[in-house]
């Protein structure tokens, strides 16, 4: 396929692995912040290329895994409801809540359905006109474009029975927050290639000169890896803070501004608490007051539930790239994709996942 | 959530004032959004987020990326393989 079989092309990136052992001459840690590329990264077993100097962490750019524990309990509280059609993406239905996930609330009679897109959840309230039909918008900010213009698409229709229960994060606060912790070990980063086709890269330069890290922009196929590996390594190797891009074919510094647009007339910046990191200051989007009506926090009573996490999962270490998966006792047993501890074991994108199916436990410390 | 997946633009059409199109991917058709890539045209390749494109793929700049990784490995190969010190 045009666009992603020449970027599997393995000589090509054997080559670029080549250059990135004859540039590392001393030790880095690199972070890729999204789920995406930690799956990719695995799945083709880039990391075991790498030179010996080169660590790659996994981020916290996997949107199911920090999800906030109470946001996934109130999500359940108002999917039970008789009179609510609950629409997610798929990922979001094994994560487990305090007690329980989606999947048994559905198994218990809840209408609990998987959409691929927001806009399958419009046409599903406009079908079910007598039905709340209530959107799980989670994400980073490569879902918030569609998020937001589910709430214009909703307005402009006059649709009164949709809402979405919003949980939205955004990357750069979460680098301030990793960054500015005392067992930062990252030194450098792969920034997320499709958050930066919607937002641009314009909001990284201050983040990296102020911590002294390279922020390199970077894609999701083996090669658009490895190239953003070796553009990292090099800047490293000579002391330069700089922001450059690896993912040109679909980014551009300004990001694309009529998605921007539309986010800014949905959404506000917000407080936000990430699931096993803790609040970060002005890390999420909350909808904007003059579209309360759509917000289901506010249409359904789910105030005040107290949420317990598993005593024994370490997704929050994890997803600040402080440990590896295979670090967790729990890991494998019982921890598994099919009875998830933590989200990390569950999504597509959750570091857990990755290392489970494709079973990289050989990995060293 | 994040993958994204590159799709050619089929064909385009309006429905409920929103820019749709059919997009083409590997031989499976999908309908998107096209709102988010005005300047999009059938024919051009785009990248998909949850039935969003939010970007239309630049075949210049993939072709600049692609030659000039090409160019790095002829020179290597032409120069031979790096002699470590001894």
């Amino acid at each position: 396929m045009k666009y992603i079989s020449e970027y599997r092309d393995a000589d090509l990136v054997k080559k670029v692995i080549a250059d990135i052992h004859s540039t590392a001459t001393r030790d880095w840690v690199l972070m890729e912040i999204c789920g995406g590329q930690t799956h990719a990264i695995v799945r083709h077993g880039l990391g075991q290329l790498l030179p010996a100097q080169i660590e790659l962490v996994h981020g916290p750019g996997c949107p199911v895994c920090v999800t906030p524990l109470e946001l996934i309990d109130k999500a359940l509280a108002i999917a039970a409801r008789p009179e609510v059609i609950f629409t997610s993406y798929g990922d979001m239905l094994r994560v487990p809540g305090s007690q329980r996930d989606l999947f048994s609330i559905r198994a218990e009679g809840g209408d609990v359905r998987v959409v691929y897109s927001p806009l399958d959840a419009i046409k599903i309230a406009r079908e079910n006109p007598e039905k709340q039909v209530v959107f799980f918008a989670i994400g980073f900010e490569t879902t918030a474009p569609a998020n937001a213009m589910s709430v214009v698409q909703a307005a402009s229709l006059g649709l009164e029975n949709f809402s979405l229960l919003v949980s939205h994060v955004r990357v750069p606060p979460a680098m301030h927050a990793i960054l500015n912790s005392p067992h930062n070990r990252v030194q450098g980063f792969l920034a997320a290639g499709h958050v930066c086709a919607v937002m641009g890269y314009w909001e990284y330069p201050p983040i990296a000169q102020t911590y002294k890290v390279p922020i390199v922009v970077t894609g999701f196929e083996p090669l658009d890896i490895a190239r953003g590996i070796l553009e990292t390594v090099k800047l490293l190797e000579v002391d330069r803070y700089e922001v450059t891009n690896a993912y040109s074919r679909a980014v551009t510094r300004a990001g694309n501004q009529a998605a921007q647009q539309v986010i800014d007339r949905v959404f506000e910046p917000c407080d936000r608490k990430w699931r096993g990191i803790g609040m970060i200051p002005e890390s999420g989007w909350r909808l904007r007051p003059e579209y309360a009506r759509f917000d289901a926090e506010q249409l359904f009573d789910v105030e005040a539930i107290q949420a317990e996490e598993s005593p024994l999962c370490i997704a929050g270490e994890i997803l600040q790239g402080l440990k590896k998966p295979h670090h967790c006792e729990a890991f494998g047993n019982p921890c598994t994709p099919e009875n998830p501890l933590g989200a990390t074991m569950v999504s597509t994108e959750g570091a857990c996942a990755a290392y489970y199916r494709y079973g990289r436990l050989e990995h060293p410390a | 959530m994040c993958l994204g997946i590159p799709g050619k633009i089929n064909s385009i059409y309006e429905s409920d004032g929103l820019r749709m199109g059919k997009i083409d991917f590997g031989g499976v058709q999908r309908e998107a959004c096209l709102d988010y890539v005005p300047e999009a045209e059938i024919g051009d390749y785009v990248v998909v987020h949850v039935g969003f494109a939010i970007s239309r793929l630049s075949e210049e700049e993939a072709q600049e990326t692609l030659s000039l990784i090409r160019e790095i490995m002829d020179i290597e190969e032409e120069l031979g393989p790096e002699v470590e010190n001894t």
